[in-house]
């Protein structure tokens, strides 16, 4: 194994990177420098977090690469990191995504470029953070501490409305994440620890557990987000840059389906077997409420926010079955949603860069002048629709496989819901690519040149490779979600 | 026996109050920059204050037939207050020197204030206590009049005196009445006697809440935080700003010492009424603070709201809300150090900066000082990582331990609702594009620089090494 802390450095070299980029300084000319220096910060970062899935054992559960040190000496509070099967993808996700994202905006952030990549560096460190820790309160950390880069993305690099927008998002996900705090208080003063690793099994008493669960839900809910707390979604998504959309729906929304499994599942057995079906219930009314809204959008990326709703009552679903298939279908989902919604942004971006609207109604026909991008967009499109041999299938067909073992009727309901996704899907993308061009300012549009070749092609892969060999992510994280079940069914076996 | 009488010299209070007299006729009998050398004198005794303070700890030597009183928790509030002290006449020397206002009084009346509040904090007996208040507070009276030709400095310092004495009248009102149904001035001694019943009797509960309405007055709690915003906008900004840091340190301490010491087994009177006390002050500090043009009523209504998550760790009553208050008083002597560095320094066409909407266009023309402002603020709403965030986490600690969840979470709600116009702050300096640019000038005097750079770099990294504080915080005994 590694004998130097692997986990730390990847967290923090993105971190190094920001102060290595606050000391450069910013004019027409050095710009392309901050740019470099940020691109090799998060690929090196990427890279390193490569090694972890390599030097990665299987056969291990719990928590590998761990690194403690004590921080309060008052508290048992430690900086406890460490990666296991389910924080694994959540951090390759996010090193991922974030070089990609930088060089979705080379070209179109003009202003204030150091700003822009000092919260993307930033925002990654507290990303990898969030997932890799071990101990709640570091973990409470990182988990507020992603509400500032992402308020200063959506605020100053936005669209029109993104004053209003930015204030949504952080106020709604502040007052979720509040009620945590009070929550990990609680836990801590009833336990005397802050170990997620410790506090995986059934510590408290049944009306603690309830009202514990309630304050955790409050976050995890806004955060992924659940109907009827996904207000801010559709809002954040539409006013950040392509770049913040791509973090948002990609790596962001995942830390409250992370924080369900680890939490919920993981410390409070018994209120989540109480609260399954409220969970179904929200879940499949989101399906299906999204997927309708999501039909009768004008807006392209209006169109995908809802559709990663509804994509998200698909992983609460599979989370709340508490089975083998329905938590790996649920991780797939998250896995393949990360990197379908973030490519689909990407795809809104490289016509947007072109043509400054996202109207569906402007665009038309674009399969004739952009024959390359029709393709990926096509790749991205039945990712998201679920079609076999994409990583949406595998994770939609596990969920329901596992559904089929708790209730019909959420079976029928998710169901109905991925043919609702195809739908809207197939329809969104009939009428901005195929047909003849009848808009003249779409004649001599380009295709994609190589910039975008280069992030959207590696997207295009790894949604194939996952529908193709799911098992190269399932292997990893398999025994640490049995680990979970097993727990929760002996809490609530008893 | 002349050994003691030498000893007479290095107890803190004495040593402050002789160099104050000597700071006093230094400006007089100066010809030119009586100014200047006087707030430099002023720093250098108030930097000896501390090391007595820090080295006198163990001694017993001051009590003054327990008048006063010696513990660590004492010792840390006073070593707070003087540390703000210094910061605060610091960053506003070049302030003053800016407005033309080169009264050598004004660190002399420093002086005297942060006499008043170290006797005040270390107060053992109601009669100390009542004349240490006064002390303290007249001469912040005359601070907040201090620029005579002004309006508004004179409107606040009239304000001030008269709300103020009010508050004196009704807390010396509340100290006859417990002197009168105990029989002791001493806070042992009320202890000692209240200790043989189970519960007060009408005229002690009377006491008892004028001299809570009197404490509130001055650690400016809602209901009583009238002459908060106002004496705020009306001083000039660099005795708002001492007004801001240092005064609510010693008031906090006080109304700690009061609650806990004489009536400790009375945890039931007297915690209804913190506990009003602290909801109303978070939840109107948050939504009062929203509505502000004015950055100085703003950071009034912050400082009504930070008062009142002190609050809650006071309700808490237990070894961890000592630890908590004096982690947060801490941080909020630090973040406000900060903030008013920076505000102290700001120029908006050659007048001083008052309204938040002049910040436009801050994080163009300043980059780096908009960050700063940025990252206070964000301190301020208590988002991690920063040092808000440990302040209100000990307070939530505290509060928990004692089962207040109902409290915590109220507590925890107006932190949001407060979040709104911290990030309001930041959005006039990012998000809002400015017309005009270079109206802001940042001009800071190296020795205010040191003071910001130090406050930030403690914002930014207590959570690489929180135990230092921590530690000390939680050793503390009342």
């Amino acid at each position: 194994m590694i004998d130097w802390p692997l986990v730390s450095v990847i967290i923090f070299l993105p971190l190094i990177g920001a102060l290595i980029i606050l000391f450069i300084k910013e004019d027409e000319l050095t710009s392309i420098n901050i740019k470099w220096a940020a691109l090799l910060a998060t690929l090196g970062t990427f890279i390193l977090s490569l090694i972890l899935w390599l030097q990665f054992d299987y056969s291990n559960p719990s928590y590998q690469y761990e690194e403690k040190f004590r921080w309060f000496n008052d508290f048992n509070f430690f900086y406890h990191v460490g990666v296991d099967g389910i924080s694994l993808f959540m951090i390759l996700l996010s090193t991922f995504l974030t070089p990609l994202c930088i060089l979705a905006s080379w070209n179109n952030i003009k202003k204030r470029v150091k700003e822009y990549m000092l919260s993307f560096l930033f925002l990654e460190t507290v990303m990898i953070g969030m997932f890799a820790s071990i101990d709640i309160l570091l973990f409470y950390i990182f988990f507020e501490a992603v509400l500032i880069p992402m308020y200063l993305i959506i605020g100053i690099w936005g669209g029109n409305r993104r004053i209003y927008a930015s204030f949504k998002f952080f106020l709604y996900t502040l007052l979720g994440s509040v009620l945590m705090l009070i929550a990990i208080i609680v836990m801590y003063r009833n336990t005397s620890s802050m170990s997620i690793e410790f506090l995986q099994g059934n510590y408290f008493s049944y009306n603690t557990q309830l009202f514990l669960w309630l304050a955790f839900f409050a976050s995890f809910a806004v955060k992924i987000p659940m109907w009827p707390f996904h207000t801010w979604l559709p809002d954040a998504h539409v006013e950040a840059p392509t770049a913040g959309s791509v973090i948002l729906a990609g790596v962001l929304l995942k830390m409250g389906g992370y924080g369900f499994i680890r939490f919920s599942l993981g410390m409070l057995p018994e209120a989540t077997e109480f609260f399954i079906p409220l969970i179904m219930t929200l879940s499949i009314v989101a399906i299906i409420y999204t997927s309708l809204v999501a039909l009768a959008q004008t807006d392209i990326k209006k169109l995908i926010a809802y559709s990663s709703v509804a994509h998200m009552g698909i992983v609460t679903i599979g989370i709340f079955l508490v089975n083998q298939q329905g938590l790996e279908g649920a991780m797939m989902q998250m896995i393949s949603h990360g990197l379908v919604s973030a490519a689909l942004f990407l795809c809104v971006g490289v016509i947007y860069d072109r043509m400054h609207t996202r109207e569906i109604e402007f665009y038309g026909g674009l399969v004739q002048r952009m024959p390359l991008y029709a393709t990926v967009f096509m790749i991205f499109m039945l990712g998201s629709v679920g079609l076999p041999g994409t990583s949406g299938f595998i994770g939609e067909f596990l969920v329901i496989v596992g559904a089929f073992k708790f209730s019909s009727y959420v079976v029928i309901g998710a169901a109905f819901g991925i043919i609702l996704s195809a739908v809207y899907m197939l329809y969104l993308y009939k009428r901005i690519i195929f047909g003849t061009i009848t808009n003249n300012k779409l004649e001599d549009i380009l295709d994609i040149n190589t910039r975008e070749k280069i992030i959207l092609i590696p997207l295009a892969i790894s949604v194939i490779l996952l529908g193709i060999f799911p098992n190269l992510f399932l292997d990893p994280m398999r025994l640490s979600l049995e680990l979970i079940i097993t727990n929760y069914e002996i809490a609530n076996a008893k | 026996m002349l050994n003691n009488i030498y000893n007479i010299f290095f107890i803190p209070e004495i040593f402050l109050a002789c160099s104050s007299f000597v700071c006093l006729l230094f400006g007089l009998f100066l010809k030119r920059n009586a100014f200047r050398q006087t707030s430099n004198l002023a720093v250098f005794v108030l930097l000896l204050t501390i090391l007595l303070v820090y080295y006198n700890s163990e001694s017993n030597f001051a009590n003054y037939k327990s008048l006063f009183s010696h513990s660590s928790f004492i010792n840390f509030f006073k070593i707070l207050a003087l540390l703000g002290s210094i910061a605060s006449i610091i960053i506003s020397k070049d302030y003053f020197l800016g407005i033309k206002l080169k009264n050598f009084e004004i660190p002399v009346l420093f002086l005297f204030s942060t006499l008043g509040m170290m006797l005040m904090i270390a107060s053992n007996n109601l009669m100390s206590m009542y004349l240490a208040i006064e002390l303290q507070s007249l001469s912040l009276y005359v601070a907040a009049a201090i620029k005579r030709d002004s309006i508004s400095s004179a409107e606040s310092g009239v304000k001030y005196f008269i709300l103020g004495a009010l508050s004196s009248g009704i807390l010396l009102y509340g100290f006859s009445l417990i002197y009168g149904f105990t029989g002791s001035m001493n806070f042992d001694d009320i202890s000692y006697y209240l200790s043989k019943y189970d519960n007060l009797n009408l005229g002690l509960i009377f006491g008892l809440v004028f001299v809570m309405v009197g404490l509130a007055f001055k650690v400016s709690a809602v209901p009583f935080h009238m002459w908060t915003p106002d004496v705020y906008e009306g001083a000039p900004n660099s005795i708002t700003g001492f007004f801001a840091i240092v005064p609510k340190i010693a008031a906090v301490a006080l109304i700690y010492r009061f609650c806990l010491v004489p009536f400790e087994n009375f945890y039931i009177e007297w915690s209804q009424i913190i506990l009003f006390l602290s909801i109303a002050s978070m939840f109107l500090g948050a939504v009062a603070a929203i509505a502000q043009s004015n950055i100085k009523r703003l950071l009034a209504y912050s400082s009504i709201g930070h008062i009142g998550y002190i609050l809650i760790a006071l309700v808490a009553a237990n070894d961890d809300g000592i630890k908590a208050a004096s982690i947060y008083m801490f941080s909020y002597m630090i973040m406000n150090v900060a903030i008013f560095a920076i505000l102290l320094s700001l120029k908006v066409k050659n007048e001083y900066l008052i309204n938040i909407s002049d910040l436009k266009g801050l994080s163009k023309s300043n980059p780096i000082v908009s960050l700063s402002i940025s990252i206070i603020m964000l301190s301020m709403a208590g988002i991690p990582p920063f040092i808000g965030f440990f302040g209100k986490f000990y307070v939530f600690i505290a509060a928990i331990e004692r089962e207040l969840y109902v409290l915590s979470v109220l507590g925890v709600l107006a932190s949001v609702i407060s979040a709104f116009y911290y990030l309001r702050i930041i959005k006039i300096m990012y998000f809002d594009e400015s017309k005009s640019e270079g109206i802001i000038n940042f001009q800071i005097s190296f020795q205010s620089k040191i003071i910001l750079s130090l406050s930030l770099f403690v914002i930014i990294c207590f959570i690489f090494y929180p135990s230092l504080l921590i530690n000390i915080s939680a050793s503390l005994t009342i």
